[in-house]
């Protein structure tokens, strides 16, 4: 049965405005060309490929539903697997008694195609690849002393007869794993080298000499190459982790390449739908103050000045505090934990937003100002056509540009946000996945001898290539839409 | 010009009620004065006459917003909002809801904040300005290309990976400086410097990328051309000509952030353990300690709004084509 959390719902929102951006962009050439002119960037086509991949991630991640439970005989229904008790709520436990029996706990389908991973859950910490657990613990011998050693894990390297040949399990299935990634990677490129050769009106081999010559307009051999290492990359992890714990086990025995991988998604969430909240009021505001000048470019200066002059993470903690004051209060409106963790997920987004907006609609009403001197716009409200159609004909289309560098620009600023604000328990619900929520956890852990790594540089590497893919995206972007720059190069 | 200032200044005052405004709703939407009570007396079983007790004892036994029992004016003065904010106007914070005076304990804690953002600012700034100097020297060549992929990466790095690595390599790996803590007098210093290595070394992404847009945009202009034709050497025209004008969107930058510095920076202070404004913040936060955070955010937007008219004026000063109006 599939459940539609708010975020959820605002990520569709979110991707059904980029497929209409993206129709509306293609028909018109002054939108066009600058993304043909990214496109054409290898830095940025490859930036791509690399978010793509997060991307896909998350949306997989966001398609939540109740896992239908099989019919139990003996009365008692079956009780969730404790791994995922403290994830589902109290709720409705006796839903409908009838035919179809639908857990409580909600899943997304990302869930389902790591339910190894999800389900593989040690007793403690436990070094990346390990077989032991990283704790003494005592041991019971088969002759019935007890000695304190190193326990096996349960499930990491649990398949090994003989430990001490883990080294060449891992080189086989590394070796296994490339090879896949490597023949799903020629099918594809077997595909894209058709559809090129065909644009181009050259048979197949032409075309594929012409890709891996650099001769086309598209960097596909960029391209290329980027998907062949994510490729090669996930299908090794996904080959490893079905025998090991990748990156290890986390305090309470979760699988930490489980975690970054699930905390994707709320970094993605907390970079975009931010965005998407704050654009209206941006945009329009900022349109009508610069427009219409005069009492309403008073107004809307009071209000983003008064905003922008409340230091940002007070404004913060404060609504979030807020926000953990009233669901206490009402804690039996949330049907579980999930929903009140994406709510507040959300209300963070929208905090956010309220303090991020301010820049953009400064930035806007500058721009505005100088449109409305233009002559066409003018001419347009000298003949008398309404101040509505003249913003959305003449003026919003001219400040798009603005509007689309910042978006991008700002993603990657909040994706690292997210990380500090969980830090001082003002960002995500402790119970959720995330980045921050990661480090702040393995923190305390450092201090630990020998230190536990593993949570800390996951965290780090997940976070560090969607940042720095989403970094260097933005600046083609922005060399790309900025007409400024344009005229200096 | 000083008609410009008087009428900033004044411009100041409705919005730094909005921001008194703002703090107070989101405050008080959720928790009411008996609330605060509650959790400042400590005990689950409070009685109402203490709870009463401790209202009119800090002044939170009025209406929230608008009084309707008394006449004229009055309905608006004889609030909790009014009566809280008037005093804030004259920079008298009043004491914390836990007994301390709010003046004297910012007093206090002003100088550990300082002694991190100054040193961080001034090194920051030093070290960004040389190396984007360099980088535009060498520009379009390996070394710009490699610099420039080395800037965006440490911008992508999460400021916490640097607070968190700083501690470990030098704190604990080399043993060379303690982790965090603080200390009075000249023995802070030792306590003072990863903070400080950690604060610029995070800034220089960002920091050097911006300083060098603006090398590169002041390098295509006329007068640079000019005086290349001249015949000066790249090293002249960069320092004479280049650095010079470059520095004025620099500087105005810095003088914005200038008063800003007091607020102290809340993540470095509370990972490092420096009694500092910041950390004073947050504990305020987590403590709900209405008083401490009305007093910061109203100290906060009086900065920021001190730091909007120092940079019209610093225009002024460094650029003689501006003029204020």
């Amino acid at each position: 049965m599939p459940v539609i959390l708010t975020t959820d719902a605002l990520i569709f929102l979110l991707i059904a405005v980029a497929l209409g951006y993206g129709v509306y962009a293609s028909q018109h050439e002054h939108l066009r060309a600058p993304w043909r002119s990214v496109a054409r960037s290898r830095v940025g086509v490859a930036a791509l490929v690399v978010i793509g991949f997060y991307v896909l991630i998350g949306v997989l991640d966001s398609m939540h539903f109740h896992p239908r439970i099989e019919p139990v005989t003996t009365g008692e229904a079956a009780a969730p697997a404790q791994t995922d008790a403290e994830r589902s709520g109290p709720g409705d436990a006796a839903a409908a008694p009838t035919e179809a029996r639908y857990s409580t706990q909600v899943l997304s389908v990302l869930d389902v195609i790591l339910t190894g991973l999800r389900e593989r859950q040690e007793k403690t910490f436990s070094a990346p690849f390990a077989t032991h657990l990283f704790v003494k613990e005592p041991i019971e011998q088969p002759d019935g002393s007890i000695v304190r050693g190193y326990p096996p894990l349960e499930h990491g390297g649990a398949h090994l007869k003989d430990p001490s040949r883990r080294g060449f399990d891992i080189a086989v299935r590394t070796v296994l794993g490339a090879i896949k990634g490597m023949l799903v990677w020629m099918a594809l490129t077997a595909g894209l080298v058709w559809l090129v050769a065909h644009a181009r009106g050259e048979d197949f081999n032409d075309g594929a000499n012409a890709i891996w010559q650099g001769r086309t307009e598209v960097p596909w051999r960029v391209l290329l190459i980027a998907l062949a290492a994510m490729l090669v990359l996930s299908f090794v992890a996904a080959e490893l982790a079905a025998g090991y714990h990748i990156l290890g086990t986390d305090k309470v025995g979760e699988d930490v390449f489980y975690q970054s991988l699930k905390s994707i998604r709320t970094g993605l969430v907390i970079g975009t739908l931010t965005t998407l909240v704050m654009l209206p009021a941006a945009v329009i505001l900022g349109i009508m103050a610069g427009y219409f000048r005069g009492i309403t470019d008073d107004v809307i200066q009071y209000l983003y000045t008064t905003l922008n002059s409340i230091p940002g993470v007070l404004l913060i903690a404060a609504a979030i505090l807020m926000l953990q004051v009233y669901m206490t209060n009402n804690a039996d409106q949330f049907a579980s934990l999930v929903e009140r963790a994406d709510l507040r997920l959300l209300f963070l987004c929208i905090i956010l937003g309220v303090t991020s907006w301010t820049g953009l609609c400064r930035l806007l009403r500058g721009e505005s100002l100088k449109l409305r001197e233009q002559d066409y716009v003018q001419a347009a409200s000298a003949l008398g056509v309404r101040h509505g159609t003249i913003i959305t004909r003449h003026i919003l289309p001219n400040v798009l540009h603005i509007v689309m560098i910042t978006v991008v620009l700002d993603f990657s600023g909040l994706v690292l946000a997210e990380a500090v604000l969980s830090y001082v328990n003002i960002g995500v619900d402790p119970t959720m996945n995330s980045w921050g929520n990661m480090i702040n956890s393995a923190r305390l852990e450092l201090a630990r001898e020998p230190i536990v790594w593993w949570s800390l540089a996951a965290a780090f590497v997940f976070m560090f290539t969607l940042v720095l893919a989403a970094n260097l995206f933005a600046d083609v972007v922005r060399d790309a839409f900025d007409p400024r720059l344009a005229r200096v190069t | 010009m000083s008609a410009y200032i008087v009428r900033r200044l004044l411009y100041a005052i409705p919005i730094l009620i909005g921001v008194n405004l703002i703090t107070f709703v989101l405050f008080f939407v959720v928790n009411s004065p008996d609330d605060m009570a509650r959790m400042q007396l400590g005990d689950k079983r409070v009685t109402e006459e203490a709870i009463q007790a401790w209202k009119a004892d800090h002044g939170y036994d009025r209406p929230l917003l608008f009084n309707a029992e008394a006449e004229g004016l009055g309905a608006l003065t004889d609030t909790i909002f009014f009566q809280k904010s008037v005093k804030l106007f004259a920079l008298n914070f009043g004491t914390s809801d836990s007994g301390r005076d709010i003046g004297y304990d910012i007093r206090q804690r002003m100088w550990p904040s300082l002694a991190i953002a100054l040193p961080v600012l001034l090194v920051g700034l030093a070290i960004n300005i040389s190396y984007a100097l360099m980088i535009v020297f060498f520009r379009a060549t390996y070394i710009d290309v490699g610099s420039v992929v080395l800037l965006v990466a440490m911008m992508s790095i999460s400021g916490l990976f640097y607070i968190i690595s700083g501690q470990f390599l030098i704190g604990k790996l080399f043993h060379l400086v303690p982790i965090s803590g603080y200390d009075i007098g000249l023995e802070a210093f030792k306590f003072l410097i990863l903070p400080v290595i950690v604060g610029v070394v995070s800034g220089i992404g960002t920091g050097t990328r911006l300083y060098r847009t603006f090398f590169l945009e002041e390098i295509n202009r006329d007068y640079v051309r000019t005086a290349r034709a001249k015949g000066l050497r790249e090293r002249i025209v960069l320092f004479r000509h280049v650095l010079k004008n470059a520095l004025i969107p620099i500087l105005t930058g810095v003088v914005a952030v200038l008063p800003l510095l007091f607020m102290g920076a809340l993540i470095t202070e509370s990972f490092f353990g420096i009694p500092g404004l910041g950390s004073y913040t947050i504990d305020a936060i987590n403590r709900q300690d209405f008083s401490i955070v009305r007093a910061m955010v109203f100290l906060g937007s009086v900065l920021y709004i001190l730091g909007l008219i120092l940079t019209d004026i610093s225009y002024t000063m460094v650029d003689p084509r501006v003029r204020l109006s």
